[in-house]
């Protein structure tokens, strides 16, 4: 029951962001941010009020199906660590709403930015609590995306959208990774399902994918958590807005990687492998970071390399292996989380009174920001790891766990040396923080040159979290002792170790490392100060090695270079190579199978060869090859060549049972024919003797290309002889065969599946027909022919000359009187066609026939009057209104598709019964008919709407030359 | 039968593939002609041949005897598709000799 309540947190910064986003874009200042902390706060409450169930070991779920087939579920799942961290997620998150209500300028579209920030908190929560890997890393990637928008929030900054796009191409490479690896962990354990993962892992470390799926997932959280060697995206992200940087790139996204790091630990942590990869990337994160954030002139840039050294040794402490190290790491994520974000805010803070952020020029600050200054200086301390502070603590249980042997190897030897070095840089940086900004004389040249305190509610967010690292740091046992012991609890389970958050443990080795860690980073900073004071950003000898411009002269070479040699080298404008090229794939994509399979044909035998048969195909072949060698230079003969083979193929079709398809063939034949016939007279002339002095390299061409052809012709020969002799298994044809007269009320099954089983297709097929027919219309509008064919045709000009010769004919008679019996004849067949059209439509439920070849029929009874008389002729007689046809054909087959929808069945049914007519008789009366009436129209619009366009274009030529010769003549 | 209708769509295949590798737009449109007839005869010899079993029931004759409907329906459905395209394609190879002047499948000859 209480699952719906992890719901219900999951979707409530979802839906406030989709609600924030409808507010009114520009001026509204305090309704967005009212109702964006309304939601956190929510968030919040749902979140403590969850404590109970999760307190002793407890688990709450949700689970709701999703992709029950492959085993995916939408599960959600809050155990006592996933709720530190929703608490972590909520709670800071209110914090930075309302410190954003006071940041955020009036000018910018504030609304969009609270949208945002709850759209990232509710991704964020979403990976704490997916109780599935695959769930996790839809999750991961949603922060990054949002991520991406919030730092690119000032899209206008040319830096925000670099540091934007870098944050998201290197974050979304490595989401990238993570998939393919919880891909890989999938197949091990063969669940995603977190509980099943977790409880496996010796399958998962005794497997031999080990390494790679542990590679995938470490390149996926060290991308996210910005540690060495894909730190740099951190830095150039501080382009965000400040509260931007404090909520995600200090508290929370960030701190997915090593979350997630921490969930899997008990799967996969524990291996040398383990240790060596993730303790080599976070012991140099460690060590660099905080050595790059000494040399840091920028506010931001300070405590963006401060946060990665800080992710750095909570890596390095889950790459230990040992439950303690892991509850230290816990431990971490919190203390940096409070007091990294508080300081984030008085940078931003900073920023805003004084209008800059570099420290060269700001000092002695304290005497206009008293108060912020003392939260700074606090916060800083417990990021120096000065006792009393909640840093102290879990970086005192770091030095001790530097101390132990682990993995002995020079990395673990040299561990306590590192570690302490790395605090000393951290003692540097936080003191050259302070004391730069806050001490010192008074600045000059400030941007804004009298700063002051802010108002008080955007200071409220750093008083608690300061507040909240003194409680931690003086009585840790009663103020974060049983939540750290919770969220350990349902991290590490029974491995879960026994620790002392007690503040003094007497004088040991770690305490000694801290006071010497206190002391080199003063002397250090002593050391440091006047360099400091006046040098470069970055530090000394690194300053010219740039993440960024690495990153981004990979980028050039791969996404521009590269595709540019690959353009050049393989790709081509040009059909031919392109044809050529997928016709050899498909070639070899057929023959590739067959090879490997051994596949070896019977002999055929020749006794079966029917002799009539051979003897049309025989035919057929010979127009089919005759077709392909007359293409280029005989038009005409090659279109009656393919018409010879077209008509081979309606009569197969008669032959082996299929009378539907001979009668659609045959009359698709007579309509193809017409229209190519109609387009022949705008393609140029072309000569044999043009083209024929071929030079070698067109013989070479010629001759590859005949032999994929032969290739091609071969293998499919081979592999129709295959499938033809192969046994029909028993497919879904009884089926239809048994079901057609009892279900779909029809005896030709052909029609009966075409208008009532696969209705649905047929009537996406006629939507197709009806789309092409108005884009040829569309495209013929526009249509002008080339200068060489707006002449009339040779014929015609042949046979007014002829007129023209003799007194008595007038120009044009001769063409008028051209075929005149055949085309008596064909205007008297106007009505006999017609018959024939309705004749077939009618008995297409029961025997060969039915609205496609009714359509046809009919569309060939118009095109015989444009034959038989001219366009204008055809026109003077009949009105033909094609997009009419269209429109109520495509109309009458979707509303018999909706009457069955209206009357409760699905969409389509059809119902089936007969009528008893005065004179007819019995006539099948099935709604399918209606439906196929709905084809039969449009069939026929679509048809006669291609035709008659390119007819017309003769009579548009006509126009264009009617200034030239006063007497023209009609064409057909 | 099987032997010379395989032959058949064999010799179609390769007159249609010959053809659409050539360089002008009226081979290529009989190319694809031909090779619709050669893909559509071979779909509909998936479902097997056989001679006087139409699909059409009431003729007394056992229904696991008659010939496949499924193939030939979607033969059916793409013959007339096949007659859209053709439509569509001729169209666009006559917009495309009007404008560039060349009937050329790239719209310019090839530079000699």
């Amino acid at each position: 029951m209480t699952g719906v309540f992890l719901l219900l947190l999951l979707a409530l910064p979802f839906v406030g962001s989709l609600a924030t986003s409808f507010l009114p874009r520009r001026g509204q200042h305090v309704l967005p941010a009212w109702l964006a902390v309304s939601v956190a706060a929510s968030a919040l409450l749902v979140t403590a009020g969850l404590y109970p169930f999760v307190r002793n070991g407890g688990v709450v779920r949700l689970t709701l199906e999703w992709l029950p087939e492959l085993g995916l579920n939408f599960a959600l799942r809050m155990d006592g660590f996933a709720w530190l961290f929703s608490m972590i997620i909520t709670l800071i998150g209110v914090l930075v709403v309302v410190y954003a209500r006071y940041y955020i300028s009036s000018e910018d579209p504030i609304a969009r930015f609270f949208s945002l920030l709850l759209a990232f908190m509710g991704a964020m929560l979403g990976i704490v609590l997916s109780g599935n890997l695959i769930l996790l890393s839809i999750f991961w990637e949603l922060t990054s995306l949002f991520s991406f928008l919030l730092i690119g929030y000032w899209h206008h900054n040319a830096n925000a959208r670099d540091g934007a796009r870098m944050a998201l191409t290197v974050t979304g490479i490595g989401g990238f990774c993570l998939l393919a690896g919880v891909l890989v962990i999938g197949h091990i354990v063969g669940s995603y399902d977190l509980d099943t993962v977790l409880a496996s892992g010796d399958l998962i470390r005794g497997h031999n994918l080990y390494l790679t799926a542990l590679v995938l997932i470490l390149i996926g959280a060290l991308t996210k958590s910005a540690q060495f060697p894909f730190h740099f995206w951190l830095p150039n992200a501080m382009a965000a807005p400040t509260p931007v940087s404090a909520y995600l790139h200090s508290a929370t996204m960030v701190k997915a990687g090593v979350f997630l790091l921490a969930r899997l630990w008990p799967a996969l942590s524990g291996t040398y492998e383990w240790f060596w990869l993730l303790g080599f990337c976070g012991i140099a994160t460690l060590l660099l970071g905080a050595y790059f954030a000494m040399f840091q002139q920028d506010l931001k840039g300070l405590l963006a390399y401060s946060t990665i050294s800080h992710l750095g040794l909570i890596a390095t402490l889950l790459s230990l292996g040992s439950p303690l190290a892991a509850v230290a790491a816990v431990f971490h994520m919190l203390n940096h989380a409070t007091f990294k974000c508080s300081l984030f805010m008085a940078a931003g803070i900073i920023d805003h009174e004084t209008g800059t952020r570099d420290m060269r020029q700001l000092s002695g600050l304290f005497r206009f920001l008293p108060i912020t200054a003392t939260l700074a200086m606090v916060a800083s301390a417990a990021m120096a790891g000065v006792p009393l502070m909640n840093g102290f603590i879990s970086k005192e249980m770091f030095f001790a766990e530097a101390v132990e042997t682990h993995a002995d190897s020079i990395l673990d030897r040299a561990l306590p040396y590192i570690a302490t070095l790395a605090g000393a840089f951290a003692v540097t940086y936080s003191l050259r923080f302070i004391h730069t900004v806050f001490f010192g004389p008074p600045p000059a040249n400030l941007p804004k040159p009298k700063p002051h305190e802010p108002p008080h509610w955007m200071r409220f967010p750093i008083e608690f979290l300061v507040f909240a690292c003194l409680v931690v740091g003086i009585a840790p046992n009663l103020s974060i002792g049983p939540l750290l012991h919770t969220g350990v609890t349902g991290m590490l389970g029974d491995r879960t170790p026994d620790y002392s958050l007690a503040v003094w443990h007497g004088v040991n080795t770690p305490l000694i490392m801290s006071i010497i860690a206190l002391a080199g980073g003063i002397i250090l900073y002593i050391g440091l100060q006047k360099y400091l004071a006046r040098c470069d950003d970055g530090p000394p000898a690194f300053r010219h090695l740039r993440g960024q411009r690495i990153f981004e002269r990979i980028l050039v070479t791969v996404s521009w270079k590269w595709a540019r040699w690959m353009e050049n080298r393989f790709g081509t404008r040009q059909l031919q190579p392109q044809l050529r090229i997928l016709t050899a794939i498909g070639f070899s994509a057929g023959f590739l199978p067959l090879y490997f399979s051994d596949y070896a044909p019977g002999l055929p035998s020749l006794k079966t060869v029917d002799p009539v048969f051979a003897a049309f195909w025989a035919i057929g072949m010979f127009c089919a090859l005759g077709a392909a060698y007359q293409a280029k230079y005989h038009r005409l003969a090659a279109l009656v060549l393919l018409g010879g083979a077209g008509l081979v193929t309606c009569l197969t079709f008669v032959w082996l049972s299929a009378p539907d398809l001979a009668i659609t063939q045959l009359l698709v034949e007579i309509v193809t024919t017409v229209l190519i016939l109609l387009g022949l007279r705008w393609l140029p002339i072309r000569r044999e003797e043009i083209d024929m002095a071929a030079n070698f390299a067109a013989r070479l061409r010629r001759f590859r290309d005949f032999a994929l052809a032969v290739a091609c012709g071969t293998g499919m020969a081979l592999v129709a002889y295959s499938v033809m002799t192969m046994p029909v298994p028993d497919a879904i044809a009884n089926y239809f065969l048994e079901k057609a007269y009892s279900e779909g009320g029809g005896r030709n099954v052909v029609n009966v599946i075409l208008v009532d089983f696969r209705g649905f297709d047929t009537l996406g097929e006629i939507t197709v027909l009806g789309i092409v027919a108005l884009t040829v219309f569309a495209l013929l509008r526009r249509f002008r022919p080339a200068a060489d064919s707006i002449n009339k045709p040779e014929q015609q000009r042949i046979q007014n000359a002829f007129d023209d010769a003799r007194p008595n004919r007038d120009i044009g008679d001769t063409v008028r009187d051209y075929l005149l019996v055949p085309s008596v004849i064909m205007q008297w067949l106007f009505p006999v066609v017609i018959v024939l059209a309705v004749y077939l439509f009618m008995r297409g439920h029961d025997m060969p026939g039915g609205g496609f070849s009714a359509g046809i029929t009919m569309a060939i009874a118009f095109l015989l009057q444009y034959l038989a008389g001219g366009t204008r002729w055809a026109e003077d007689r009949i009105r033909i209104l094609p997009l009419r046809w269209m429109g109520a054909g495509l109309l009458t087959a979707f509303a018999t598709g909706f009457g069955a929808l209206i009357l409760g069945y699905p969409f389509l049914t059809t119902h089936s019964r007969y009528l008893e007519l005065p004179f007819i008789g019995k006539v099948p009366a099935a709604t399918a008919l209606i439906f196929d009436l709905g084809v039969f129209m449009l069939v026929v619009g679509a048809t006669v709407l291609i035709l008659i366009a390119i007819a017309h274009q003769s009579i548009r030529t006509y126009r264009v030359r009617k200034v030239e010769s006063p007497n023209p003549a009609e064409e057909s | 039968m099987e032997l010379v209708l395989s032959i058949g769509i064999g010799v179609m295949t390769g007159s249609g593939v010959w053809l659409i590798l050539r360089p002008r737009t009226y081979q290529v449109i009989v190319g694809l002609s031909l090779l619709s007839y050669a893909v559509n005869l071979f779909i509909f010899g998936v479902g097997g041949l056989k001679v006087n079993a139409p699909p059409l029931l009431g003729t007394g004759a056992d229904v696991s005897t008659l010939a496949d409907p499924v193939p030939q329906s979607l033969v059916l459905t793409a013959i007339v598709i096949g007659f859209a395209t053709t439509a569509l394609f001729l169209v666009v190879l006559l917009a495309s000799r009007g404008l560039t002047g060349t009937d050329h499948v790239d719209g310019k000859e090839r530079p000699k």
